[in-house]
């Protein structure tokens, strides 16, 4: 259970997942599943995506049709719970938030880890992204199509 | 004797704000604080904030910090006194200043009480041996200072603050040994808690810390298992190898000016402990006395904010000076602070507000 382990369930997981033939186009996967009042995900998206009932209050939606799968609230996001999430050729490519020095560098592999932080894959670092406004990386990494539900964040090989 | 209109006694989120409602009115301000910078505990926060746009949300805290200052800074009518501790209020309302080892008076018509809340500790065998922390200190050394407190830490509570400063610490380089909470949920944010799953923190639920042990310094921490109405039980101990102990248990009101004025006040629990009682102006039963941010109740800086400004609103209208757009201006700060408390952890301050306007001390 979220409020005693941290961890959400595959359910509450997949429930935030578009169907796989929506995911062949990058879309956002907002996983906030706590009503805390707070708007900067939908505030930032350029294509108004982002739903938010009572304004801030409730639990924000995507309406995937008009996500382009940019990534801009990806950075805004306070809780760095959301990613981008994309289906190409047997592969995943997510966009994740990253906020630890040193950033990932184009081309390493690192570690794929799960909700639990648990290794499961490794994670292809494809592109990295700072913004001027904002110390949150945006990094794109390529992972194995099967751990689409499971990828959580990346950790650097210990050397 | 120096005579100000409205003196605003702390420089966090509240203050700040509350300075900001009277900068370029026609009243003289005086903003003090005991530390060397403005900002509170805003300076130390590192992590992008929660809440809307009004409350500079998606920014890091010490950026929020950066913005509120620069809003006041060189307005002429106010004057800004760092390193100024206050170290009384009396009745007539003067306020005795300790400052670069002097003794300085000054009145005031209105006083803006935003002086936020101080750490609660945790008893414990040999809680005072070096290593042991607050997250305050902890976050002061890191972030304010750029120093690492050590390079091992033991969080104690689950809370929005343990859950951060134990991200922070992880940023910093620093390995978390895990996150102690003696209630069976975690306190804070659960987008707080994932960050830290998924980097494989764990969390010891249900557990409290029975005693901390070393020599000359902390070296490893027993912690015990708990029932769920918090009775240790006997036998169920882990022993946790680790250089530092961050403790994160929550906050309580500094109230303790609040009380030298004998206004109104009352203890309750949802609100950290001993609160005034306030009406919609943020003022107390002391028309000249008005109390905003976490001395009135522990919430978040964003709540600080909203009520720093109606309480600037507050001591205007009181001068008989209203700001020229008082009644929209404090609708939507009520309005927004309402939508604030608007969630499962609005609601523990919603109590604790019906819990004070309801009690003995009401007026």
């Amino acid at each position: 259970m979220l409020t005693k382990t941290g961890v959400p369930t595959k359910e509450m997981v997949l429930s935030k997942f578009p169907n796989r033939d929506t995911l062949k186009k990058p879309k956002a996967i907002l996983e906030c599943y706590e009503a805390i009042p707070c708007n900067p995900c939908a505030t930032s998206c350029p294509f108004d995506a982002i739903v938010i009932e009572d304004g801030m209050t409730g639990i924000p939606s995507l309406i995937a049709d008009r996500c382009t799968g940019c990534g801009q609230c990806v950075i805004a996001c306070p809780g760095l719970s959301i990613t981008v999430a994309q289906l190409i050729d047997k592969k995943a490519l997510f966009k994740i938030p990253y906020e630890f020095s040193p950033y990932p560098k184009t081309g390493e592999i690192w570690h794929g880890l799960n909700r639990n932080g648990e290794v499961i894959c490794d994670a292809q670092i494809k592109q990295v992204l700072v913004t001027k406004n904002s110390k949150t990386a945006l990094v794109t990494v390529l992972i194995d199509e099967a751990y689409l539900y499971d990828f959580a964040t990346i950790k650097r090989y210990e050397r | 004797m120096i005579y100000k209109d409205v003196i605003i006694i702390g420089g966090g989120p509240a203050g700040l704000c509350a300075a900001k409602i009277l900068a370029d009115q026609d009243v003289s301000v005086l903003l003090i604080d005991r530390d060397h910078h403005l900002g509170g505990q805003l300076v130390k926060q590192t992590h992008k904030f929660f809440g809307s746009e009004k409350q500079y949300a998606k920014n890091r805290g010490f950026e929020i910090a950066d913005i509120l200052i620069k809003q006041i800074a060189d307005k002429p009518n106010i004057e800004i006194m760092l390193g100024a501790f206050v170290v009384g209020i009396y009745k007539d309302h003067v306020i005795n200043v300790f400052k670069d080892n002097r003794y300085l008076k000054f009145k005031a018509k209105a006083f803006i009480i935003a002086t936020g809340a101080s750490e609660k500790s945790l008893a414990f065998e040999n809680n005072d041996l070096p290593g042991i922390y607050g997250a305050g200190a902890i976050q002061t050394l890191m972030n304010v200072y750029g120093i690492m407190p050590e390079d091992e830490v033991l969080m104690v509570g689950s809370g929005n603050i343990g859950l951060i400063v134990s991200y922070q610490l992880l940023q910093a380089g620093v390995k978390v040994k895990g996150i102690v909470e003696a209630a069976s949920n975690i306190g804070g944010y659960k987008v707080h808690a994932s960050k830290l799953k998924r980097l494989g923190i764990p969390f010891y639920m249900q557990y409290t810390v029975k005693r901390a042990m070393g020599t000359t310094a902390l070296e490893a921490v027993e912690i015990i298992k708990l029932t769920d109405d918090f009775q240790e039980i006997e036998g169920q101990t882990k022993i946790i190898n680790t250089k530092a102990l961050c403790i994160a248990v929550g906050l309580s009101p500094l109230s303790q000016l609040l009380g030298m004025m004998e206004v109104n006040m009352k203890y309750v629990k949802e609100l950290g402990g001993l609160v005034p009682v306030l009406n919609t102006l943020n003022q107390t039963s002391n028309p000249n006395i008005f109390a905003c941010g976490d001395v009135s109740g522990i919430e978040e800086a964003s709540s600080a904010m909203m009520e720093g400004y109606i309480a600037g609103l507050g001591a205007l209208k009181h001068l008989e000076v209203p700001h020229p757009r008082h009644d929209e201006l404090l609708a939507n700060y009520h309005q927004e602070l309402a939508s604030l408390r608007h969630s499962s952890y609005g609601e523990k301050t919603l109590l604790g507000l019906k819990k004070l306007e309801g009690g003995p001390y009401a007026n």
